[in-house]
Protein backbone atom coordinates (compact mmCIF):
# COMPACT_ATOMS: atom_id res chain seq x y z
CA UNK A 1 0.00 0.00 0.00
CA UNK A 2 1.45 3.63 -0.83
CA UNK A 3 1.88 6.02 1.63
CA UNK A 4 -0.30 8.86 1.53
CA UNK A 5 0.13 12.04 2.47
CA UNK A 6 -3.40 14.32 2.91
CA UNK A 7 -3.05 17.31 1.48
CA UNK A 8 -5.53 18.64 3.08
CA UNK A 9 -3.73 18.28 6.31
CA UNK A 10 -2.04 21.51 6.60
CA UNK A 11 -4.41 24.72 6.33
CA UNK A 12 -2.11 26.44 3.59
CA UNK A 13 -0.80 29.33 5.44
CA UNK A 14 -1.66 28.09 8.72
CA UNK A 15 1.21 27.91 11.77
CA UNK A 16 2.81 24.46 10.94
CA UNK A 17 3.24 21.78 13.68
CA UNK A 18 5.14 18.89 14.36
CA UNK A 19 7.12 18.02 11.00
CA UNK A 20 9.08 14.32 11.65
CA UNK A 21 10.40 12.53 8.78
CA UNK A 22 13.19 9.96 10.96
CA UNK A 23 13.90 6.35 10.61
CA UNK A 24 15.30 4.18 13.08
CA UNK A 25 15.29 0.32 14.07
CA UNK A 26 13.56 -0.77 17.01
CA UNK A 27 15.03 -4.71 17.38
CA UNK A 28 13.62 -6.35 13.99
CA UNK A 29 11.15 -3.23 12.78
CA UNK A 30 12.67 -0.75 10.84
CA UNK A 31 10.87 2.43 11.98
CA UNK A 32 9.80 5.45 9.19
CA UNK A 33 7.95 7.99 10.44
CA UNK A 34 6.86 10.81 8.06
CA UNK A 35 3.88 12.77 9.57
CA UNK A 36 3.07 17.09 8.99
CA UNK A 37 0.89 17.18 11.49
CA UNK A 38 -1.37 20.63 12.42
CA UNK A 39 -0.41 23.42 14.80
CA UNK A 40 -3.43 22.67 17.19
CA UNK A 41 -5.80 20.31 18.14
CA UNK A 42 -5.12 16.47 19.57
CA UNK A 43 -3.54 13.67 16.98
CA UNK A 44 -4.20 10.57 17.49
CA UNK A 45 -1.47 7.64 16.81
CA UNK A 46 -3.38 4.48 16.22
CA UNK A 47 -2.44 1.15 15.28
CA UNK A 48 -2.19 -2.27 16.45
CA UNK A 49 0.50 -3.20 19.53
CA UNK A 50 3.83 -3.26 17.83
CA UNK A 51 3.61 -1.10 15.08
CA UNK A 52 5.50 1.22 17.05
CA UNK A 53 3.84 3.70 18.77
CA UNK A 54 5.65 4.44 21.64
CA UNK A 55 8.69 4.40 19.95
CA UNK A 56 7.18 7.15 17.49
CA UNK A 57 6.79 9.29 20.73
CA UNK A 58 10.08 8.25 22.17
CA UNK A 59 11.66 9.97 19.09
CA UNK A 60 9.62 13.15 18.90
CA UNK A 61 10.36 13.72 22.65
CA UNK A 62 14.30 12.86 21.87
CA UNK A 63 14.57 10.50 24.59
CA UNK A 64 16.03 7.85 21.88
CA UNK A 65 18.48 9.30 20.02
CA UNK A 66 19.14 6.92 17.36
CA UNK A 67 17.06 8.11 15.12
CA UNK A 68 17.76 9.63 11.76
CA UNK A 69 16.02 12.19 9.65
CA UNK A 70 14.76 15.61 10.95
CA UNK A 71 11.98 17.21 12.88
CA UNK A 72 10.75 20.08 14.25
CA UNK A 73 7.54 21.97 15.84
CA UNK A 74 6.87 25.23 13.68
CA UNK A 75 9.78 27.25 13.86
CA UNK A 76 12.11 25.39 15.90
CA UNK A 77 14.24 22.67 14.66
CA UNK A 78 15.14 19.57 16.92
CA UNK A 79 16.66 17.24 15.15
CA UNK A 80 18.48 17.09 11.91
CA UNK A 81 21.17 14.56 10.92
CA UNK A 82 22.52 15.82 8.29
CA UNK A 83 23.45 19.13 10.21
CA UNK A 84 23.98 17.36 13.56
CA UNK A 85 21.16 19.07 15.31
CA UNK A 86 19.63 17.49 17.91
CA UNK A 87 17.78 19.56 20.47
CA UNK A 88 17.82 17.55 24.15
CA UNK A 89 14.70 16.49 25.50
CA UNK A 90 14.79 19.30 28.49
CA UNK A 91 14.61 22.01 25.78
CA UNK A 92 11.96 20.93 23.68
CA UNK A 93 9.49 22.23 26.28
CA UNK A 94 6.91 18.69 26.21
CA UNK A 95 4.46 17.32 28.60
CA UNK A 96 5.16 13.57 28.19
CA UNK A 97 2.48 11.20 29.38
CA UNK A 98 3.20 7.95 30.15
CA UNK A 99 1.15 4.28 30.38
CA UNK A 100 1.77 3.96 34.09
CA UNK A 101 2.15 7.58 36.39
CA UNK A 102 5.70 7.81 36.40
CA UNK A 103 5.75 10.54 39.48
CA UNK A 104 8.36 10.64 41.60
CA UNK A 105 8.07 8.61 44.86
CA UNK A 106 10.36 11.17 46.73
CA UNK A 107 7.92 14.21 46.06
CA UNK A 108 4.38 15.04 47.52
CA UNK A 109 1.90 15.50 45.31
CA UNK A 110 2.23 18.99 45.18
CA UNK A 111 6.21 18.80 44.60
CA UNK A 112 5.58 16.59 41.51
CA UNK A 113 3.07 19.13 40.04
CA UNK A 114 5.56 22.18 40.82
CA UNK A 115 8.43 20.59 39.59
CA UNK A 116 8.15 21.51 35.42
CA UNK A 117 5.84 24.21 36.87
CA UNK A 118 8.98 25.80 38.76
CA UNK A 119 11.52 24.86 36.03
CA UNK A 120 8.95 26.36 33.50
CA UNK A 121 9.83 29.66 35.36
CA UNK A 122 5.75 29.79 37.15
CA UNK A 123 4.50 31.47 33.69
CA UNK A 124 2.02 33.76 34.03
CA UNK A 125 -0.41 32.23 31.77
CA UNK A 126 -0.77 29.16 33.37
CA UNK A 127 -3.34 28.93 36.01
CA UNK A 128 -2.46 26.35 38.26
CA UNK A 129 -5.30 26.62 40.97
CA UNK A 130 -7.73 26.03 37.66
CA UNK A 131 -6.44 23.20 36.53
CA UNK A 132 -5.48 21.57 40.03
CA UNK A 133 -9.52 21.83 40.62
CA UNK A 134 -10.25 20.92 36.95
CA UNK A 135 -8.53 17.44 37.69
CA UNK A 136 -9.81 17.23 40.88
CA UNK A 137 -6.38 17.14 42.69
CA UNK A 138 -7.18 20.02 45.58
CA UNK A 139 -7.79 17.64 48.46
CA UNK A 140 -4.50 15.29 47.08
CA UNK A 141 -1.86 18.22 47.35
CA UNK A 142 -0.25 17.00 50.74
CA UNK A 143 -0.60 13.47 50.02
CA UNK A 144 2.49 11.31 49.37
CA UNK A 145 2.51 9.14 45.66
CA UNK A 146 1.76 5.45 47.41
CA UNK A 147 -1.06 6.85 48.87
CA UNK A 148 -3.04 7.62 45.90
CA UNK A 149 -5.09 5.74 43.19
CA UNK A 150 -4.28 4.34 39.45
CA UNK A 151 -6.59 7.85 38.09
CA UNK A 152 -5.65 9.60 41.31
CA UNK A 153 -1.96 9.18 39.76
CA UNK A 154 -2.57 9.49 36.26
CA UNK A 155 -4.22 12.88 37.00
CA UNK A 156 -1.45 14.04 38.71
CA UNK A 157 1.14 13.13 36.07
CA UNK A 158 -1.31 15.13 33.46
CA UNK A 159 -1.53 18.42 35.77
CA UNK A 160 1.98 18.06 36.00
CA UNK A 161 2.64 18.31 32.19
CA UNK A 162 0.41 20.72 31.50
CA UNK A 163 2.24 23.40 34.30
CA UNK A 164 5.40 22.73 32.56
CA UNK A 165 4.03 25.51 30.17
CA UNK A 166 4.62 22.73 26.84
CA UNK A 167 4.59 23.49 23.80
CA UNK A 168 3.50 19.91 22.48
CA UNK A 169 2.05 17.21 24.55
CA UNK A 170 2.68 13.68 24.19
CA UNK A 171 0.34 11.28 25.73
CA UNK A 172 0.95 7.83 25.62
CA UNK A 173 -1.56 5.67 26.05
CA UNK A 174 -2.40 7.24 29.92
CA UNK A 175 -5.38 5.53 30.00
CA UNK A 176 -4.54 1.96 29.38
CA UNK A 177 -3.74 0.62 32.92
CA UNK A 178 -6.76 2.32 34.36
CA UNK A 179 -9.89 0.15 35.66
CA UNK A 180 -13.74 0.98 33.24
CA UNK A 181 -14.24 3.83 36.31
CA UNK A 182 -11.06 5.86 36.10
CA UNK A 183 -11.03 5.75 32.35
CA UNK A 184 -14.44 6.90 31.59
CA UNK A 185 -13.90 9.75 34.41
CA UNK A 186 -10.33 10.69 32.96
CA UNK A 187 -11.23 10.55 29.32
CA UNK A 188 -13.88 12.99 30.26
CA UNK A 189 -11.28 15.57 31.74
CA UNK A 190 -9.16 14.72 28.91
CA UNK A 191 -12.83 16.30 26.53
CA UNK A 192 -13.22 18.98 28.38
CA UNK A 193 -9.32 19.51 28.14
CA UNK A 194 -9.10 19.23 24.33
CA UNK A 195 -11.79 22.17 24.22
CA UNK A 196 -9.43 24.86 25.71
CA UNK A 197 -6.27 23.23 24.46
CA UNK A 198 -3.60 25.92 22.86
CA UNK A 199 -0.87 23.47 22.25
CA UNK A 200 -1.08 20.23 20.05
CA UNK A 201 -1.13 16.87 21.27
CA UNK A 202 0.11 13.61 20.09
CA UNK A 203 -2.16 10.78 21.25
CA UNK A 204 -0.96 7.30 21.50
CA UNK A 205 -3.92 4.99 21.67
CA UNK A 206 -4.65 1.53 20.71
CA UNK A 207 -8.43 1.58 22.08
CA UNK A 208 -11.00 3.23 19.08
CA UNK A 209 -12.87 4.41 21.12
CA UNK A 210 -10.58 6.83 23.13
CA UNK A 211 -9.25 8.24 19.05
CA UNK A 212 -13.00 8.52 18.07
CA UNK A 213 -13.48 10.68 21.13
CA UNK A 214 -10.54 12.54 21.38
CA UNK A 215 -8.90 13.16 18.29
CA UNK A 216 -8.77 15.80 15.65
CA UNK A 217 -7.08 14.13 13.35
CA UNK A 218 -5.31 10.51 12.84
CA UNK A 219 -1.90 8.78 11.44
CA UNK A 220 -2.48 5.60 11.34
CA UNK A 221 0.68 2.97 12.52
CA UNK A 222 1.53 -0.30 11.08
CA UNK A 223 4.51 -2.24 11.39
CA UNK A 224 6.33 0.43 12.08
CA UNK A 225 5.33 3.03 8.87
CA UNK A 226 2.88 5.32 8.34
CA UNK A 227 0.00 3.69 6.62
CA UNK A 228 -2.59 6.82 6.36
CA UNK A 229 -2.84 10.60 8.20
CA UNK A 230 -4.98 12.90 7.72
CA UNK A 231 -8.46 14.65 9.64
CA UNK A 232 -10.26 11.98 11.90
CA UNK A 233 -13.30 11.32 9.84
CA UNK A 234 -11.70 11.15 6.84
CA UNK A 235 -8.74 8.84 7.69
CA UNK A 236 -11.30 6.30 9.35
CA UNK A 237 -13.46 5.75 6.92
CA UNK A 238 -10.93 4.89 4.04
CA UNK A 239 -10.95 1.94 2.25
CA UNK A 240 -7.60 1.02 1.80
CA UNK A 241 -6.28 0.49 5.49
CA UNK A 242 -4.33 -2.64 5.86
CA UNK A 243 -6.27 -5.56 7.51
CA UNK A 244 -4.35 -5.36 11.25
CA UNK A 245 -6.59 -2.02 11.02
CA UNK A 246 -9.74 -2.74 9.23
CA UNK A 247 -11.46 -3.17 12.34
CA UNK A 248 -11.13 -0.06 13.77
CA UNK A 249 -12.81 2.03 10.89
CA UNK A 250 -16.00 3.56 10.95
CA UNK A 251 -17.57 6.58 11.11
CA UNK A 252 -17.20 9.47 13.36
CA UNK A 253 -20.19 11.77 13.67
CA UNK A 254 -19.61 14.84 15.31
CA UNK A 255 -23.05 16.81 15.85
CA UNK A 256 -25.12 18.89 18.05
CA UNK A 257 -27.49 17.30 21.26
CA UNK A 258 -30.74 18.52 19.79
CA UNK A 259 -32.40 17.05 22.69
CA UNK A 260 -33.49 14.12 25.46
CA UNK A 261 -36.20 11.88 25.51
CA UNK A 262 -36.42 11.60 29.24
CA UNK A 263 -39.03 8.65 29.02
CA UNK A 264 -37.30 6.31 27.00
CA UNK A 265 -33.97 7.41 28.26
CA UNK A 266 -32.62 8.43 24.58
CA UNK A 267 -30.62 11.68 23.22
CA UNK A 268 -31.15 12.53 20.15
CA UNK A 269 -27.98 14.37 18.00
CA UNK A 270 -28.31 16.20 15.28
CA UNK A 271 -25.50 16.02 12.77
CA UNK A 272 -24.77 17.25 8.71
CA UNK A 273 -27.00 14.35 7.29
CA UNK A 274 -29.54 14.03 9.77
CA UNK A 275 -30.41 13.00 13.18
CA UNK A 276 -29.13 9.81 15.59
CA UNK A 277 -30.87 8.17 18.75
CA UNK A 278 -28.33 7.33 20.99
CA UNK A 279 -28.24 6.00 24.57
CA UNK A 280 -29.19 8.71 26.78
CA UNK A 281 -26.07 11.27 27.83
CA UNK A 282 -25.25 13.84 30.18
CA UNK A 283 -24.47 16.35 27.52
CA UNK A 284 -26.86 19.49 27.72
CA UNK A 285 -28.67 20.27 24.74
CA UNK A 286 -26.48 22.36 21.75
CA UNK A 287 -23.45 20.79 23.25
CA UNK A 288 -20.82 18.76 20.64
CA UNK A 289 -21.09 15.52 20.87
CA UNK A 290 -19.43 12.55 18.83
CA UNK A 291 -20.29 9.39 17.93
CA UNK A 292 -18.77 6.30 16.09
CA UNK A 293 -20.88 3.98 14.01
CA UNK A 294 -18.91 1.13 13.18
CA UNK A 295 -18.76 -0.92 10.22
CA UNK A 296 -20.06 -3.73 11.63
CA UNK A 297 -22.88 -1.78 13.38
CA UNK A 298 -24.84 -0.95 9.94
CA UNK A 299 -27.09 -2.63 7.62
CA UNK A 300 -28.10 -1.30 4.30
CA UNK A 301 -31.34 -1.63 2.80
CA UNK A 302 -33.28 -0.22 -0.38
CA UNK A 303 -36.39 1.19 1.43
CA UNK A 304 -36.90 2.91 4.48
CA UNK A 305 -38.11 -0.08 7.25
CA UNK A 306 -41.16 0.88 9.01
CA UNK A 307 -41.27 -2.72 11.17
CA UNK A 308 -37.87 -2.15 12.27
CA UNK A 309 -36.20 -2.10 15.34
CA UNK A 310 -33.37 -0.05 14.60
CA UNK A 311 -34.12 3.23 15.28
CA UNK A 312 -31.54 5.55 13.35
CA UNK A 313 -32.29 5.27 9.65
CA UNK A 314 -30.32 7.44 7.49
CA UNK A 315 -30.81 8.54 3.80
CA UNK A 316 -27.37 7.87 1.52
CA UNK A 317 -25.91 6.95 -1.40
CA UNK A 318 -22.66 4.36 -1.86
CA UNK A 319 -19.45 6.46 -2.94
CA UNK A 320 -17.31 3.00 -3.30
CA UNK A 321 -16.76 -0.74 -2.12
CA UNK A 322 -13.58 -2.45 -1.04
CA UNK A 323 -13.14 -5.83 0.37
CA UNK A 324 -13.08 -6.22 3.67
CA UNK A 325 -10.12 -8.53 5.61
CA UNK A 326 -12.94 -11.69 4.99
CA UNK A 327 -12.82 -13.00 1.76
CA UNK A 328 -17.49 -13.22 2.48
CA UNK A 329 -17.41 -9.61 3.26
CA UNK A 330 -16.89 -6.28 2.03
CA UNK A 331 -16.69 -2.36 2.86
CA UNK A 332 -19.22 0.36 1.48
CA UNK A 333 -18.44 3.50 1.91
CA UNK A 334 -21.41 5.92 2.31
CA UNK A 335 -22.15 9.53 2.01
CA UNK A 336 -24.97 10.57 4.41
CA UNK A 337 -25.42 14.29 2.96
CA UNK A 338 -22.12 15.23 3.85
CA UNK A 339 -20.81 12.75 6.27
CA UNK A 340 -19.28 9.79 5.09
CA UNK A 341 -20.29 6.49 6.70
CA UNK A 342 -18.84 2.85 6.53
CA UNK A 343 -21.13 -0.51 6.54
CA UNK A 344 -19.32 -3.93 6.65
CA UNK A 345 -21.62 -5.96 4.52
CA UNK A 346 -21.14 -9.61 3.15
CA UNK A 347 -20.54 -9.59 -0.76
CA UNK A 348 -23.55 -11.65 -0.69
CA UNK A 349 -25.97 -8.91 0.06
CA UNK A 350 -23.89 -6.64 -2.11
CA UNK A 351 -24.84 -8.74 -4.88
CA UNK A 352 -28.23 -9.33 -3.48
CA UNK A 353 -29.40 -5.82 -3.13
CA UNK A 354 -27.76 -5.15 -6.78
CA UNK A 355 -25.30 -1.87 -5.07
CA UNK A 356 -22.86 -0.08 -6.92
CA UNK A 357 -21.63 3.53 -6.65
CA UNK A 358 -24.61 6.12 -6.76
CA UNK A 359 -27.17 3.25 -5.44
CA UNK A 360 -29.42 4.78 -2.53
CA UNK A 361 -29.61 2.80 0.01
CA UNK A 362 -31.01 3.36 3.30
CA UNK A 363 -28.64 2.92 6.35
CA UNK A 364 -30.02 1.30 9.44
CA UNK A 365 -28.11 1.54 12.66
CA UNK A 366 -29.10 0.21 16.30
CA UNK A 367 -29.06 2.81 18.56
CA UNK A 368 -27.99 0.29 21.19
CA UNK A 369 -24.81 0.02 19.31
CA UNK A 370 -24.20 3.49 20.02
CA UNK A 371 -23.73 3.45 23.47
CA UNK A 372 -21.25 5.51 25.47
CA UNK B 1 43.25 0.74 89.47
CA UNK B 2 44.24 1.85 85.83
CA UNK B 3 42.10 3.87 83.83
CA UNK B 4 40.14 1.84 81.27
CA UNK B 5 41.42 3.45 78.54
CA UNK B 6 45.01 4.77 78.69
CA UNK B 7 46.15 8.33 76.97
CA UNK B 8 48.25 6.17 74.13
CA UNK B 9 44.70 4.50 73.38
CA UNK B 10 42.38 7.62 73.47
CA UNK B 11 45.16 9.19 71.03
CA UNK B 12 44.52 6.28 68.90
CA UNK B 13 41.11 6.29 69.25
CA UNK B 14 41.12 9.69 68.31
CA UNK B 15 43.52 9.45 64.99
CA UNK B 16 41.09 6.34 63.97
CA UNK B 17 38.10 8.42 64.38
CA UNK B 18 39.58 11.29 62.27
CA UNK B 19 41.02 8.85 59.65
CA UNK B 20 37.38 7.70 59.34
CA UNK B 21 35.89 10.37 58.88
CA UNK B 22 38.16 12.30 56.52
CA UNK B 23 38.52 8.99 54.43
CA UNK B 24 34.67 8.84 54.02
CA UNK B 25 33.79 12.42 53.38
CA UNK B 26 36.69 12.00 50.38
CA UNK B 27 34.94 8.51 49.33
CA UNK B 28 31.40 10.31 48.72
CA UNK B 29 33.30 12.90 47.14
CA UNK B 30 35.34 10.71 44.80
CA UNK B 31 32.71 7.89 44.85
CA UNK B 32 29.52 9.64 44.18
CA UNK B 33 30.84 10.79 40.52
CA UNK B 34 32.31 7.46 39.50
CA UNK B 35 29.04 5.47 40.94
CA UNK B 36 27.11 7.53 38.66
CA UNK B 37 29.69 6.64 35.75
CA UNK B 38 29.51 3.02 36.36
CA UNK B 39 25.71 3.39 36.39
CA UNK B 40 25.16 5.43 33.73
CA UNK B 41 27.96 5.16 30.78
CA UNK B 42 27.65 2.58 28.26
CA UNK B 43 31.36 2.81 27.45
CA UNK B 44 33.12 -0.78 26.84
CA UNK B 45 35.56 0.69 30.14
CA UNK B 46 32.58 0.38 32.61
CA UNK B 47 32.96 -3.67 33.50
CA UNK B 48 36.96 -3.17 33.89
CA UNK B 49 36.69 -0.16 35.92
CA UNK B 50 34.03 -1.80 38.20
CA UNK B 51 36.20 -4.88 38.17
CA UNK B 52 39.01 -2.41 39.28
CA UNK B 53 36.93 -0.52 41.75
CA UNK B 54 36.01 -3.93 43.70
CA UNK B 55 39.64 -5.15 43.55
CA UNK B 56 40.32 -4.50 47.40
CA UNK B 57 37.05 -6.33 48.45
CA UNK B 58 39.54 -9.53 47.00
CA UNK B 59 42.63 -8.52 47.44
CA UNK B 60 44.93 -9.31 51.02
CA UNK B 61 45.65 -5.73 52.62
CA UNK B 62 49.32 -6.10 52.49
CA UNK B 63 49.05 -6.57 48.91
CA UNK B 64 47.42 -3.67 47.87
CA UNK B 65 49.59 -1.54 51.05
CA UNK B 66 52.82 -2.97 49.02
CA UNK B 67 52.23 -1.35 45.64
CA UNK B 68 51.28 1.64 47.29
CA UNK B 69 54.41 1.89 49.22
CA UNK B 70 56.30 0.98 46.38
CA UNK B 71 54.03 3.61 44.45
CA UNK B 72 54.51 6.24 47.14
CA UNK B 73 57.85 5.81 47.78
CA UNK B 74 60.73 7.89 47.49
CA UNK B 75 61.53 5.62 44.13
CA UNK B 76 57.81 5.35 42.96
CA UNK B 77 56.30 6.93 39.92
CA UNK B 78 53.50 8.94 42.06
CA UNK B 79 56.25 9.02 44.89
CA UNK B 80 58.78 11.28 42.54
CA UNK B 81 55.98 13.15 41.29
CA UNK B 82 55.20 14.65 44.73
CA UNK B 83 58.33 15.03 45.60
CA UNK B 84 59.03 17.24 41.96
CA UNK B 85 55.56 19.30 43.45
CA UNK B 86 58.03 19.91 46.79
CA UNK B 87 55.77 18.16 48.37
CA UNK B 88 56.65 15.54 51.51
CA UNK B 89 56.29 12.00 50.99
CA UNK B 90 53.38 10.29 51.74
CA UNK B 91 54.27 6.89 53.02
CA UNK B 92 54.26 7.03 56.69
CA UNK B 93 52.26 9.71 57.19
CA UNK B 94 48.27 10.47 57.83
CA UNK B 95 48.01 11.43 54.38
CA UNK B 96 49.57 8.45 53.23
CA UNK B 97 46.84 6.79 55.78
CA UNK B 98 44.14 8.64 53.88
CA UNK B 99 45.19 7.35 50.27
CA UNK B 100 45.34 3.96 51.54
CA UNK B 101 42.39 3.95 53.32
CA UNK B 102 40.30 5.31 50.38
CA UNK B 103 41.50 3.34 47.93
CA UNK B 104 41.18 -0.11 50.47
CA UNK B 105 37.16 1.06 51.20
CA UNK B 106 36.50 2.36 47.74
CA UNK B 107 34.24 -0.74 47.40
CA UNK B 108 32.22 -0.46 50.04
CA UNK B 109 31.41 3.06 49.14
CA UNK B 110 30.81 2.49 45.40
CA UNK B 111 29.11 -0.31 45.20
CA UNK B 112 26.00 0.58 47.26
CA UNK B 113 26.11 4.50 45.34
CA UNK B 114 26.30 2.18 42.04
CA UNK B 115 23.54 0.02 43.36
CA UNK B 116 21.06 2.69 44.13
CA UNK B 117 21.54 4.53 40.95
CA UNK B 118 20.81 1.91 39.16
CA UNK B 119 17.78 0.86 40.61
CA UNK B 120 15.98 4.06 40.11
CA UNK B 121 16.02 3.16 36.69
CA UNK B 122 15.56 5.67 33.20
CA UNK B 123 11.82 6.40 33.61
CA UNK B 124 12.34 8.82 36.57
CA UNK B 125 15.10 10.68 34.87
CA UNK B 126 13.46 10.84 31.64
CA UNK B 127 10.45 12.04 32.88
CA UNK B 128 12.61 15.28 34.87
CA UNK B 129 13.88 15.06 31.25
CA UNK B 130 10.57 16.10 29.68
CA UNK B 131 10.21 18.32 32.75
CA UNK B 132 12.65 20.74 31.77
CA UNK B 133 15.69 19.41 33.94
CA UNK B 134 19.09 19.91 32.72
CA UNK B 135 21.07 16.41 33.29
CA UNK B 136 22.82 18.42 36.07
CA UNK B 137 19.39 19.08 37.69
CA UNK B 138 17.93 15.55 36.96
CA UNK B 139 21.49 14.26 39.19
CA UNK B 140 20.66 16.30 42.10
CA UNK B 141 16.86 17.02 41.98
CA UNK B 142 15.87 13.24 41.13
CA UNK B 143 19.05 10.77 41.14
CA UNK B 144 20.36 12.00 44.64
CA UNK B 145 17.21 11.84 46.60
CA UNK B 146 15.85 8.86 45.10
CA UNK B 147 19.18 7.39 46.11
CA UNK B 148 19.22 8.29 49.66
CA UNK B 149 18.88 4.85 51.34
CA UNK B 150 22.48 4.07 49.23
CA UNK B 151 24.03 7.05 50.36
CA UNK B 152 23.63 6.15 53.69
CA UNK B 153 24.51 2.57 53.67
CA UNK B 154 27.73 3.64 52.09
CA UNK B 155 28.80 6.91 54.04
CA UNK B 156 28.51 3.69 57.26
CA UNK B 157 30.22 1.03 55.43
CA UNK B 158 33.23 3.33 54.67
CA UNK B 159 33.73 4.73 57.94
CA UNK B 160 32.99 1.26 59.76
CA UNK B 161 35.31 -0.18 57.25
CA UNK B 162 37.82 2.58 57.37
CA UNK B 163 37.78 2.18 61.59
CA UNK B 164 39.01 -1.21 61.22
CA UNK B 165 41.89 -1.64 58.97
CA UNK B 166 44.58 -3.44 60.07
CA UNK B 167 47.17 -4.30 56.75
CA UNK B 168 46.69 -1.03 54.70
CA UNK B 169 48.17 0.80 57.70
CA UNK B 170 50.46 -1.71 58.65
CA UNK B 171 52.23 -1.68 55.31
CA UNK B 172 51.66 2.10 54.51
CA UNK B 173 51.25 3.60 57.84
CA UNK B 174 53.50 1.96 60.56
CA UNK B 175 52.97 2.85 63.94
CA UNK B 176 53.80 6.15 64.71
CA UNK B 177 52.05 7.41 67.55
CA UNK B 178 49.58 10.72 67.06
CA UNK B 179 50.38 10.14 63.60
CA UNK B 180 49.81 6.98 61.59
CA UNK B 181 48.74 4.48 65.23
CA UNK B 182 45.19 3.85 64.92
CA UNK B 183 42.91 1.46 66.79
CA UNK B 184 43.70 -1.80 65.35
CA UNK B 185 47.23 -1.55 65.80
CA UNK B 186 47.22 -0.20 69.09
CA UNK B 187 45.31 -3.66 69.59
CA UNK B 188 48.35 -5.31 67.80
CA UNK B 189 50.51 -3.56 70.40
CA UNK B 190 48.74 -4.87 73.08
CA UNK B 191 48.58 -8.26 72.40
CA UNK B 192 52.13 -8.73 71.36
CA UNK B 193 53.19 -6.70 74.82
CA UNK B 194 50.40 -9.48 76.49
CA UNK B 195 48.16 -6.88 77.60
CA UNK B 196 44.91 -8.58 76.93
CA UNK B 197 42.87 -6.52 78.79
CA UNK B 198 43.49 -3.11 77.16
CA UNK B 199 43.67 -5.16 74.02
CA UNK B 200 39.93 -6.63 75.42
CA UNK B 201 38.42 -2.68 76.19
CA UNK B 202 39.63 -1.46 72.65
CA UNK B 203 38.51 -4.41 70.37
CA UNK B 204 35.11 -4.68 72.46
CA UNK B 205 35.01 -0.80 71.42
CA UNK B 206 35.05 -1.47 67.69
CA UNK B 207 32.61 -4.72 67.97
CA UNK B 208 30.09 -2.45 69.74
CA UNK B 209 30.89 0.72 66.91
CA UNK B 210 30.37 -1.96 64.10
CA UNK B 211 27.55 -3.56 65.57
CA UNK B 212 25.72 -0.15 66.19
CA UNK B 213 26.96 0.97 62.41
CA UNK B 214 24.91 -1.37 60.92
CA UNK B 215 22.29 -1.45 63.80
CA UNK B 216 21.84 2.81 62.50
CA UNK B 217 22.05 2.24 58.88
CA UNK B 218 18.98 -0.46 58.89
CA UNK B 219 17.12 2.53 61.21
CA UNK B 220 17.80 4.62 58.82
CA UNK B 221 17.14 3.35 55.46
CA UNK B 222 13.20 4.55 55.10
CA UNK B 223 10.74 1.40 55.32
CA UNK B 224 9.16 0.69 52.02
CA UNK B 225 5.75 1.56 51.71
CA UNK B 226 3.36 -0.82 51.21
CA UNK B 227 1.18 -0.37 48.41
CA UNK B 228 -2.56 -0.67 48.87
Amino acid sequence: MAEQRAPNLREKDGPRGVEATLAWRRGDLAIELDIALPSRGITALFGPSGAGKTSCLRAIAGLDRGSEGRLSLGDELWQDSARRVFVPPHRRRLGYVTQEASLFVHRSVAGNLDYGYRRAGRPKHIDRDALIDQFGLRALLGRSIEALSGGERQRVAIVRALLSDPSLLLFDEPLSALDATARNDLLGRLETLHAALAVPMIYVSHAIDEVARLADHLVLLDAGHVVAQGPLQATLTRLDLPATLVEAVGAVIEGTVAGHDAHDHLTELAFVGGTLFVPRRRDVVGQRLRCRIGARDVVLTHERQTGSSALNQIRARVIAMADADHPSQCLVQLDAGGSVLLARITRRSWHALALMPGSEVWAQVKAVALGA
Amino acid sequence: MMPLLSTQDLQAFGLTLRLAATVTAMLLLLGTPLAWWLAQTRSRWQRPVAAVVALPLVLPPTVLGFYLLLLLGPHGAVGRLIAAMGLSALPFTFGGLVVGSVLYSLPFVVQPLHNAFEAIGVRPLEVAACLRASPFDRFFSIACPMALPGFITAAVLGFAHTMGEFGVVLMIGGNIPGQTRVLSMRIFDHVEAGEYSQAHTLSLCLLVFSFAALLAMSLLRPRRHERG
